[in-house]
């Protein structure tokens, strides 16, 4: 009963439906090769939320994501083109690295200093977009200055899907094993869900919202370079916006923006929920034009769906104060 | 989090001393400074028309954050802000094609600016959802719309005198916009620090529970406040419209962010409870002329985004670090 009753399974049930629905007019967007691109399309927004639901679970938020992205991924482009040999695996370590490394400015922003975390994000997010302009004059990197190891790594085909896939199929299952089977993942539910206790219980409040913001950082730094080799082409507004995409996603997926509630599960189903909508709209013949109106009001039933959950927790005294004025 | 603890000053005491160590006070410091640099940067900067054109880079922002201060002191914030003007911009538009008069189009876009506000309020006061998490939503909803209406198009065919709100003189180089600023900060700063609503306002921010059970009606007064936003970026819409004289849809994008940052700069606690108008009108003006003088230098808007980052963070981690480094010694 509780798995039926569960925000993973209706939001599934909400997926197969949808599907079902494109599949009665569209057969071909069912087809397991499609599939396997539309979800190759949401790998990157996958990624991301997965690091956003970690800092959204800790009571925080990371609205510098997508600006990390642009940086990291313009850094690799850049890299790319001064030293075209530099091999793909040093390529993939300096940019997590350098993305941990913002990430950890946040965090140490939060953790050291206390600024709320919806500041910090604000802050580094402006600046980093405005190093992305410093260190590339405006200028684009395009197709033709890149290597072809650089732009096709992410595009090679493994087992049938391309490493991009995979590399968010192995995010999902690492998180899954952190989020379920490590102290570390525990403790970031504990912060969430109540600071003060996690603090009697030994957890370091602060340092768990950091570790948090690194992991987000990380992940965002890793698809920067992905996000640049597939599109093969790097400028300063890549993946503008994108951040509250990703937190979009995280909020259809059930993750509760007040901290503790959230799962592996429901951020990967709210990210392939919005891909879906995304791939799907040009292929039923709707303008592409209504996808911020549908992801708009996608999130808005989805929290409205939630509420009911939400209000029950905590103890309230005085029920009919609080609901009759 | 230690957010609820009070900076107690130690060894200035008195009214004078407070108003000196005030974050007003260091704002006003800030603002002077970057207008001394300004006028040192560039021999241009200290012309009148110069001075009024740079007032055009944040009154509309500012129109928008006086509300939205009242918002976050109440413990609650509106994303949806940029994505309300875009609406009742193109709703304007839609209108002035159709032929409506000047008067007619300001009544639109201030009708869809409130409508917009009574949206947002609908979800957060009936639904009890959390603020964030909804106007994130009606943020891409709003302007989903207005994506809907116009895909790639414009609208142009405004008539003339409605170039009044955006383009107009009222006293020789004053703008209608600057004197409209100057009014709505002056009616702000006494709805907010001289009348029961304002004490209510503080009251629901800093616990809402304990203000509800003190007589006050908190899902109303934050009602009021999300029409406030609306209203306001109702109004800022018109004179935007008015300026550009054209609406698209990408218009105002991430104007939500710059709100909410001068909101922040100009010393309201992001988490509820404290905060003033006059800080954040220093806060406009700061940011007005921080990217004022960067342009008379020529330095690209998307650099100019790193100065108004890092001084966000510095303005308000510097008394954090300098606290803590005293506490230490």
């Amino acid at each position: 009963m509780r798995l039926v009753k569960s925000r993973e399974t209706v939001l599934f049930a909400a997926l197969c439906l949808l599907l079902a629905l494109i599949a009665s007019r569209f057969a071909g967007f069912v087809a397991p090769g499609n599939l396997a691109r539309v979800f190759n399309d949401t790998a990157p927004l996958m990624m991301l939320a997965l690091g956003q639901m970690v800092v959204i679970l800790t009571r925080c938020i990371d609205l510098s994501v997508a600006a990390n992205l642009a940086l990291t991924g313009m850094v690799c482009a850049m890299l790319n083109v001064a030293m075209p040999g530099l091999p793909i695996p040093v390529i993939l370590i300096i940019a997590t690295g350098l993305g941990a490394l913002m990430g950890l400015a946040n965090g140490l922003l939060v953790w050291k200093l206390d600024i709320p975390p919806i500041v910090v994000t604000l802050g580094t997010m402006t600046i980093f977009r405005g190093i992305i302009f410093l260190i590339s004059d405006g200028k684009w990197v395009n197709a033709h200055e890149m290597s072809a190891g650089f732009t096709g790594f992410p595009r090679a085909a493994v087992l049938g899907l391309p490493v991009l896939s995979w590399i968010a199929v192995l995010a999902v299952l690492a998180f899954a094993v952190l989020m379920a089977r490590t102290a570390l993942g525990r403790s970031f539910y504990a912060v969430g869900g109540n600071p003060h206790a996690a603090v009697y219980a030994g957890i370091n409040v602060g340092r768990t919202q950091c570790i948090a913001f690194v992991f987000s950082g990380a992940l965002a730094g890793l698809t920067g370079y992905l996000w640049v080799a597939r599109y093969a082409v790097a400028y300063v507004d890549i993946a503008g916006g994108f951040e509250l995409e990703v937190v979009a996603a995280c909020v259809i997926g059930g993750i509760s923006i007040a901290g503790g509630i959230g799962s592996v599960g429901g951020a990967v189903l709210g990210a392939l929920f919005l891909g879906v909508v995304k791939n799907a709209l040009p292929v039923v013949n709707i303008s592409p034009f209504w996808q911020l109106a549908i992801s708009g009001s996608a999130i808005l039933i989805a929290v409205a769906l939630n509420s009911d959950a939400r209000r029950k927790t905590g103890r309230i005294i005085l029920r009919k104060a609080e609901g009759g004025q | 989090m230690s957010m609820a603890e009070r900076h107690i000053p130690d060894r200035l005491t008195g009214r004078a001393a407070r108003v000196l160590k005030s974050w007003e006070t260091l704002l006003l410091a800030v603002a002077v400074g970057i207008f001394i640099l300004n006028s040192f940067a560039s021999p241009y900067f200290l012309n009148a028309w110069n001075l009024s054109d740079a007032t055009f880079n944040f009154t509309e922002k500012a129109m928008i954050a006086f509300a939205m201060t009242l918002l976050i002191i109440a413990g609650e914030i509106d994303l949806s802000v940029a994505s309300i003007i875009a609406l009742a911009s193109t709703c304007m538009g839609f209108a002035a094609e159709a032929g409506v008069g000047t008067g007619g189009l300001v009544a639109i876009g201030l009708t869809v600016g409130l409508a917009c506000g009574a949206f947002n309020a609908f979800f957060v006061t009936v639904l009890g959802l959390p603020s964030i998490v909804v106007t994130i939503g009606t943020m891409s909803l709003f302007r989903g719309i207005s994506y809907i209406v116009l895909g790639d198009g414009a609208f142009r065919g405004y008539p003339a005198d409605f170039a009044f709100f955006g383009q107009g003189y009222v006293f020789w180089v004053i703008s209608f916009e600057l004197v409209l600023f100057a009014v709505l900060a002056v009616i702000y700063g006494v709805v907010l620090h001289k009348t029961n609503f304002g004490r209510a306002v503080y009251a629901i921010g800093n616990n809402p529970m304990a203000a509800l059970f003190s007589g006050i009606r908190v899902q109303r007064v934050k009602f009021i406040l999300f029409l406030l936003t609306g209203l306001m970026s109702g109004i800022a819409a018109v004179c935007l419209t008015s300026r550009l004289g054209s609406t698209r849809p990408s218009i105002a994008t991430g104007m939500e962010l710059e709100v909410v940052t001068m909101v922040v700069l100009g010393g309201v606690n992001i988490l509820g409870g404290s905060g003033t108008i006059p800080g954040v009108v220093i806060a406009a003006f700061v940011m007005g002329l921080v990217t004022f003088g960067l342009g008379l230098l020529n330095v690209p808007g998307i650099v100019m985004s790193i100065f108004i980052g890092a001084l966000l963070i510095g303005v308000i981690a510097l008394p954090r670090l300098w606290t803590k480094m005293r506490r230490r010694r």
